[in-house]
């Protein structure tokens, strides 16, 4: 079954300056959320297929309203991370089952490529609850400069029986990265670590 | 005396909430730029200078949310906007987005007015049928406020005021702005009535006053 989608958002964060120096250019990062109907809310359920179903296609959806908002050709993507938000009726396996299962494929082929893991975080709560999306490099994890996150939260949810569903890509890393680490033009690109 | 530090900017598509689906979504967009408050941790008499140079930014981020939005100009709605001032600024730092932002929306939609005789205090609406777009005030509210704080921008149609079905609010704040020396500046559109609007009233193509109002 397709998700019950009530709300999708889309926000982009550009930084042009920091601490009183400029960013050049300035870093951009989209993020975009799904407030869709939790179809096992209120019970248990040993089987949880249509939330796996659900992720694969919200993978897709939100991956592609982030490429879309930044603008970019998919191979311009660099970091991306993944996020859920379950409300009070439901528990947080069903998180698990939208973002771990098969969430990650079509979101990479939205971006295309996409080595790394995709970073992720999940809580239960209520309206206006925020979580913090982490962010890591798509091709290799170890990419210290690319390592972040980006505040996600909708006011109106979720509601007990809802889910929100965010998904962040960007096209660069922090605004003035200077810790060192693996550097972006040292990326080998195979593993997903280096 | 313009310093853009971020531009923030979100778009919401609500396709329901529990009820009917309408044939096209509701659309909601807000763009929120932080700037430099120029006038942070003192008291500055004539403030006015950051006003007229914060036309253009107005005018550009109307342009900007109406293209993230996707939507011709022709379908934007209704309108508010706001400002969300830094710990070392105040209330009255706000204030100064009335003009700019305010009518670099209405004139992004359409209005035909001078925007010099509304900043001198001078009546410039001649309502004759539907003179232009754009033709009501633009909803706004402003607050002082830590990183992060949200703001609720009130909405409402482009021409007349009451029309019932479209007063609406969003929320918006920005993550990690404003600083305390800055401001969050923020204009918002959409493309109409709330999703399941049925509380009666004035409905946009009812109106025939076209005074801003009804």
């Amino acid at each position: 079954m397709s998700a019950n989608i009530r709300k999708i958002i889309v926000q982009v964060d550009e930084i042009r300056q920091e601490m009183g120096r400029p960013v050049s250019p300035p870093t951009r990062r989209a993020l975009a959320m799904a407030v869709i109907a939790n179809p096992y809310a209120g019970r248990y359920s040993e089987n949880l297929d249509e939330l796996i179903a659900i992720g694969e296609e919200l993978g897709a959806l939100l991956g592609q309203k982030c490429v879309h908002a930044l603008g970019i050709e998919p191979g311009q993507a660099q970091s991306y991370g993944k996020a859920a938000i379950v409300g009070e009726a439901g528990e947080l396996e069903h998180a698990a089952a939208l973002l771990h299962p098969k969430l990650g494929a079509p979101l990479r082929l939205a971006v295309e490529k996409g080595a790394a893991l995709v970073p992720s975080a999940k809580k239960r709560g209520g309206m206006g609850t925020t979580i913090d999306v982490p962010l890591g490099h798509k091709d290799a994890a170890f990419v210290r400069s690319h390592f972040d996150a980006m505040e996600a939260r909708v006011s109106d949810a979720p509601r007990a029986q809802e889910i929100v569903v965010a998904v962040v890509v960007t096209d660069s890393g922090r605004p003035l990265p200077r810790i060192g680490g693996l550097q972006v033009q040292d990326i080998q690109g195979q593993d997903g670590l280096r | 005396m313009i310093e853009i530090r971020r531009v923030f900017t979100q778009v919401e598509e609500i396709f329901h909430e529990f009820g009917p689906v309408p044939a096209q979504p509701l659309l909601r967009g807000a763009i929120g730029a932080v700037l430099t408050n120029p006038y942070a941790g003192r008291y500055e008499a004539n403030i006015l200078p950051m006003m007229d140079a914060l036309q253009d930014v107005g005018i550009d981020m109307a342009r900007r949310l109406l293209a993230a939005m996707g939507v011709p100009a022709e379908r934007i709605a209704t309108y508010g906007k706001g400002a969300i001032v830094g710990e070392h600024g105040e209330l009255e730092h706000g204030a100064l987005w009335h003009v700019p932002g305010g009518y670099a929306m209405r004139e992004l939609l359409g209005w035909k007015g001078d925007r010099e005789a509304y900043k001198s205090g001078q009546v410039d609406d001649k309502p004759t049928g539907q003179p232009a777009n754009a033709l009501s005030i633009v909803p706004s509210t402003k607050k002082v406020g830590p990183p992060g704080a949200a703001l609720d921008l009130p909405l409402t149609n482009i021409n007349a005021s009451y029309v019932r079905g479209q007063f609406d609010a969003m929320e918006v704040r920005v993550p990690g702005s404003p600083l305390p020396d800055e401001i969050v500046f923020i204009l918002a559109m959409t493309t109409g009535y709330r999703i399941h609007a049925r509380v009666g009233g004035l409905r946009a193509e009812d109106i025939s006053q076209w005074n801003g109002l009804r």
